[in-house]
């Protein structure tokens, strides 16, 4: 297992070179660079900033040291648009925010989804099982644009419980509604997952034999069903967390929160080459890691898989 | 006629122009709180007054760092560092006489040198400046050479005489010269610690400014926090403290936020102006914004479509174009109807008596349709054009209202394409479009800001019209002692030509909390000091 | 090894389901799904949904992209919505129908939908299949362009895609399609992984059945049940997808619309009085979901083979 786990961190390194050549490529090619704006900068201005910024080298020049940047100073380079930032500040001072409310909504997620639908499925065909059901369906079809100016009005503005936005470093009274916001449709899908596969699991051979030992009910669920119907919850997990981080750009606009989702969209449509860059690469090493923990709670859960 | 006076008295002699800080009236009761919270809706990209390129910047910079001189609430010129100044025989050369209690906010004296360091900055290539060319539109001798890297910036027409006293050397005359010294690119910044901190200089901590404020907090995509500087010159008159800018994405949700308190002036969502000055009649507030809003066309030869080169085709898209309906069915903020370029409200501007800006809108109508039949466009033969503009809710409103108004009155099948807005540019910089959406904010407040772009010989003509007289009188109004009708007769030409689609002229829709006063009133360019502002008791 | 009595179990209720070939097991399910009450009423609000979708614009009162400019200043007194006028949902809030642009929103929600699951089940399923069947190397290298594939920031690519060949349906299809088949690719894989060891696929291995029949007789159909249900999960997931990217301002390019577009204008205007611009399309965007989850369930159960 550990041996597996090295290998799969050393393919890990390929992986983000390919992906940082492929989106440095696409993102070149893309109409638009950095400096292109309506009120359009006189030529030598323009070559002015290139040549700061380097972009008047080859392609290859600037992939290779950038490249280089990383590998000797662990530098992703400069802002382009946020001028006296560079990559790395802009990323330290966003990730930790998108961090901070998104694994509190992944934890509420994934906790109340897999309650929810352990539950719905246990009683399947009761009202229990329609209520959590519409619950979870009820909360998967309210989009989380509509979701966050609801959130709003309800507890900014007519109850007056919760401030409307804003971060302030992360205090609590600024983070529920972010939470919520985030965490219901995730919810809902771990929900839908979670019931599908253990109303298989209950219907599944081990479990009617563990039934006919004679256990109980609970410890049946418990010992015997929980485990192999969270196969694909936890299959599912990998990718929604990382579509939680960069999905964060609904919640980053409505509550102002100062994530690294809204500041991923905005060096995208910005052309801000190396802050686009660098949350790419995070993200992906974000995706590496994740899928790499999926794979260890795959062979912890079925034991059968051997890698 | 304003402008015009003023700048007389300026060429007469010496500038002397009473201080203005927070004008606070005898006997007004201030509030305890003084704390003001505004809306931003981007993040801020730069405090370095050299590399500052947004609104958002330029807000935060004015606090945090005083010019030579600044603007009041009218948009005339008030003493900054600078008391007054002189202008040579020949108009050429500018003497700045500075205020020898300034002082930056970490104690050192506020002196020419750091205006001569801050200019030469800016034209500097190291530095690349997106403002760089500001140099060379204030002709300041050398400013474009440097830029271009074909001299050193030490050459830079700019001395310091001695700590108190700076010179600047024009290529020309430039009778608004003065009123440039107001943006931020020209603002001064402390050597020292530019040098010490480098690229980080501008991180709370390190700042170092001579404005009314100090940076206390600033994180990126969220806020800045400025408190009250006590090493300001005018620190006495200081009211409003601690100033904070709230980054606000969405429009709507700033909005909630200012009901729900968090926010003490916000703008207003296009349409909401007219509910919102009902129910809140003391808050709702519409002033003139120059900025100019307006469909190009592409003319250039080769390029872009061809029905599009024939002057009847235009003027019956224009004529059919219904801007009260924009104006009073899509923005409903106050904005005005536009026929002709240069934004209304433009210091010593005199409109243009444009033609069919009387006719009624049935008239126009009726004439559109009997120019696109003359042009060879009819039922049979419908005129297909495409209109590209950048994602934005407003601007798709608009597109697709044209569209309706195009389809309705005169069968024209007219495609809007949505493009982000990156794309948009580089598709209308490349020349590669029919017609196009386009804005253009003042730079300064004076009509050459707007009509300038339209000359041949202008970098940002994407439209590529081309008029030799349009030109010439451009010129002409440079050097001339009111230039004032050469600019309307520009203007006349432009609409002759039906260059471009004039729609509207902006206002700037916001919802202000009605204990705050001292913000302008009436400055076009809606720029606007802290300092200035004060909460009054309720 | 020694068997488990579980596995053991297994082994004799799939050999004696091979006895049994009387009908055809798609025969058998289609009796089941009928038989499940939520699901037929899915169908049939699916069915509902579609026709209004298609054919609702010829009942509208004007085109989807018509403005009424003698109204559109003030939708809020002037457009409500009201059977006497024929603007039965009211105006948007630039003044056309909202009937016809409900109509026409759900019909595009629903070929995005359609279109971008069908891709991704289709791509993901066989991929998956593959690559969690084979497995060593080949496993490695096809999760590796997985990952790597999902590692890219599929905003940044559908924006890409957008910008570079313009706004159009067909490259909305392409890049929600494309980029969703991932993690379907992945459940797949993590589903063949645990049916591989099954005795019954170690049967057919070693009767010499060749492995790409071996994926699609034995795994593909084992996998129908969490494949229905995540294809029905992945058909509200493209809507609301599309819907995110109108968010944005990249969706279809107006005045097309799209449910996500509408939803998004309408929770925008939500406050200001106009909230049947919300309620109409939010509730056609609700019972589309609701009908594809009930359809979705009903499939799982009509299909899962264990059931039997």
């Amino acid at each position: 297992m550990f041996s597996y786990i090295i290998k799969r961190l050393v393919v890990a390194i390929p992986t983000l070179l390919v992906l940082m050549v492929l989106s440095f490529l696409l993102m070149h090619a893309a109409p638009g660079g950095p400096f292109t704006y309506e009120k359009k900068l006189p030529p030598e201005v323009l070559a002015n900033l290139n040549a700061k910024y380097g972009l008047d080298q080859p392609l290859w020049r600037q992939m290779v040291s950038y490249v280089w940047g990383i590998i000797a100073h662990f530098d992703f380079g400069p802002s382009f648009v946020y001028k006296d930032r560079d990559v790395n500040e802009i990323i330290a001072q966003g990730f930790p925010v998108t961090l901070h409310y998104g694994s509190i909504a992944f934890v509420v997620a994934v906790v109340s989804g897999v309650l929810l639908g352990v539950i719905a499925a246990i009683r399947q065909n009761t009202w229990i099982d329609y209520i959590a059901v519409g619950i979870s369906i009820g909360a998967q079809v309210l989009p989380n644009f509509v979701m966050a100016p609801i959130l709003v009005l309800v507890f900014a503005l007519w109850l007056g419980w919760l401030p409307a936005g804003g971060w302030e470093g992360g205090e609590l009274s600024h983070v529920i509604l972010p939470v919520i916001a985030l965490a219901t449709s995730y919810m809902a899908s771990i929900a839908r997952i979670t019931r599908s596969s253990m109303l298989e699991v209950l219907t599944s051979n081990h479990v009617r034999t563990a039934r006919a030992k004679g256990l109980p009910e609970h410890k049946v669920i418990l010992r015997h069903a929980l485990k192999p119907s969270l196969i694909p919850v936890i299959s599912y997990l990998g990718p929604a967390f990382v579509a939680m981080i960069t999905g964060s750009v609904v919640v980053d606009m409505y509550f102002s929160t100062g994530g690294i989702g809204k500041a991923f969209v905005d060096s995208a449509l910005n052309r801000d080459y190396a802050v686009m860059m660098g949350i790419t690469l995070l993200v992906g090493f974000l995706t590496i890691i994740f899928n790499l923990l999926v794979d260890i709670l795959y062979a912890w859960i079925d034991p059968k898989i051997r890698y | 006629m304003k402008q015009r006076l003023l700048l007389s008295t300026i060429l007469s002699a010496t500038l002397a122009i009473p201080a203005v800080a927070a004008n606070v009236p005898e006997g007004t009761a201030l509030a305890e709180n003084q704390a003001y919270n505004y809306w931003m809706l981007d993040a801020i990209k730069s405090l370095d007054p050299q590399i500052v390129s947004s609104v958002e910047d330029s807000d935060a910079v004015r606090s945090l760092v005083e010019g030579l001189y600044n603007e009041d609430g009218d948009g005339n010129l008030v003493p900054g560092v600078a008391l007054s100044h002189d202008i040579s025989e020949d108009l050429t050369t500018y003497t700045f006489h500075l205020r020898p209690e300034a002082k930056w906010s970490n104690g050192d004296p506020v002196t020419a040198g750091d205006f001569v360091y801050a200019w030469r900055r800016l034209a500097d290539p190291a530095t690349a400046s997106e403002y760089a060319w500001y140099m060379e539109l204030m002709q300041v001798v050398n400013g474009a050479e440097i830029t271009a890297g074909e001299k050193k910036p030490e050459e830079l027409g700019v001395t310091a005489i001695d700590d108190h006293t700076l010179e600047v050397k024009i290529l020309a005359p430039l009778p608004y010269f003065p009123k440039m010294l107001t943006h931020t690119s020209v603002f001064p910044v402390n050597q020292k610690v530019v040098e010490q901190f480098g690229a980080d200089w501008t991180k709370p901590g390190n700042f170092v400014g001579n404005g009314a404020y100090t940076l206390k907090d600033h994180i990126v995509g969220e806020k800045i926090v400025m408190e009250k500087s006590d090493s300001y010159w005018d620190a006495a008159h200081t009211v409003m403290s601690p100033v904070t800018g709230l980054t606000i994405n969405d429009e709507n949700a700033a909005l909630t936020r200012y009901e729900a308190g968090e926010l003490d002036r916000t703008t207003v969502p296009a349409g909401q102006y007219p509910r919102l000055k009902e129910e809140f009649p003391d808050e709702a507030t519409s002033t003139p914004y120059s900025c100019s809003y307006t469909y190009i066309f592409n003319l250039a030869e080769g390029k872009g479509n061809e029905a599009l080169k024939d002057v009847r085709v235009r003027e019956a898209l224009s004529y059919a174009l219904d801007r009260d309906i924009v104006v009073n069915n899509i923005l409903q903020g106050g904005q005005k109807p536009a026929y002709s370029w240069t934004h209304w409200a433009m210091n010593g501007f005199t409109m243009p008596d444009i033609d069919y800006s009387h006719w009624t809108q049935a008239e126009r109508d009726e004439k559109a349709k009997a120019l696109l039949a003359e042009a060879g466009f009819g039922p049979e033969n419908p005129l297909k054009i495409t209109l590209n503009y950048n994602t934005s809710e407003a601007h798709q409103k608009i597109a697709v209202a044209v569209q309706q108004m195009w389809k309705q009155k005169l069968g024209v099948e007219m495609t809007p394409q949505n493009f982000e807005w990156k794309v948009h540019t580089d598709k209308m910089n490349a020349g590669d479009f029919e017609m196009a959406r386009y804005a253009w904010c003042a730079d300064y407040n004076e009509a050459s800001t707007f009509l300038d772009l339209w000359a041949s010989y202008s970098g940002n003509n994407d439209a590529k019209y081309s008029n030799a007289e349009y030109d010439a009188l451009l010129k002409d109004a440079k050097t001339a002692a009111d230039p004032g009708p050469d600019y309307t007769k520009a203007e006349e030409i432009l609409a002759k030509d039906m260059a471009i689609i004039p729609i509207y002229h902006y206002a700037k829709v916001d919802m202000i909390k009605p204990d705050l006063k001292g913000l302008p009133q009436n400055n076009v360019q809606q720029t606007w000091y802290a300092k200035d502002l004060y909460r009054v008791a309720q | 090894m020694v068997l488990s009595a579980i596995d053991m179990g297994a082994l004799a209720e799939r050999l004696a389901m091979d006895e049994v070939k009387g009908r055809s097991p798609w025969t058998d399910a289609r009796i089941r799904f009928m038989r499940n009450k939520a699901a037929v009423a899915g169908m049939f609000l699916l069915i509902i949904v579609s026709a209004f979708a298609f054919f609702g614009e010829m009942f509208a009162v004007s085109t989807y992209d018509y403005i009424d400019f003698s109204r559109s200043g003030d939708v809020l007194h002037l457009g409500r919505p009201s059977l006497a006028s024929g603007n039965y949902f009211g105006l948007d809030d630039q003044g056309r129908d909202l009937f016809a642009r409900t109509a026409q929103g759900t019909r595009i929600s629903i070929i995005v939908g359609l279109v971008g699951a069908s891709i991704s089940v289709i791509v993901g399923t066989l991929y998956g299949a593959v690559s969690g069947y084979v497995g060593g190397r080949t496993d490695q290298i096809m999760m590796r362009i997985v990952d790597i594939l999902l590692a890219i920031p599929f905003m940044f690519v559908i924006i890409l895609l957008l910008v570079m060949f313009g706004r159009s349906l067909s490259m909305l299809f392409l890049g929600i399609g494309l980029l969703s088949w991932l993690s379907m690719a992945r459940i797949v894989r993590g589903q063949t992984l645990t049916l591989k060891n099954r005795e019954f696929i170690q049967a057919a291995q070693a009767a010499g059945v060749r492995g790409f029949t071996i994926i699609l007789r034995h795994i593909v159909p084992n996998l129908l049940g969490i494949v229905a249900v995540y294809a029905t999960l992945l058909v509200p997931e493209m809507i609301l997808t599309e819907s995110f990217i109108s968010f944005l301002g990249l969706g279809v390019q107006a005045p097309l619309t799209s449910l996500g577009d509408l939803i998004s204008q309408g929770a925008k205007n939500m406050r200001y009085g106009t909230i049947w611009q919300l309620l109409f399309p939010l509730a056609f965007f609700m019972v589309t979901m609701f009908a594809f989850f009930f359809v979705g369930d009903g499939l799982r159960d009509a299909l899962d083979p264990k059931d039997r």
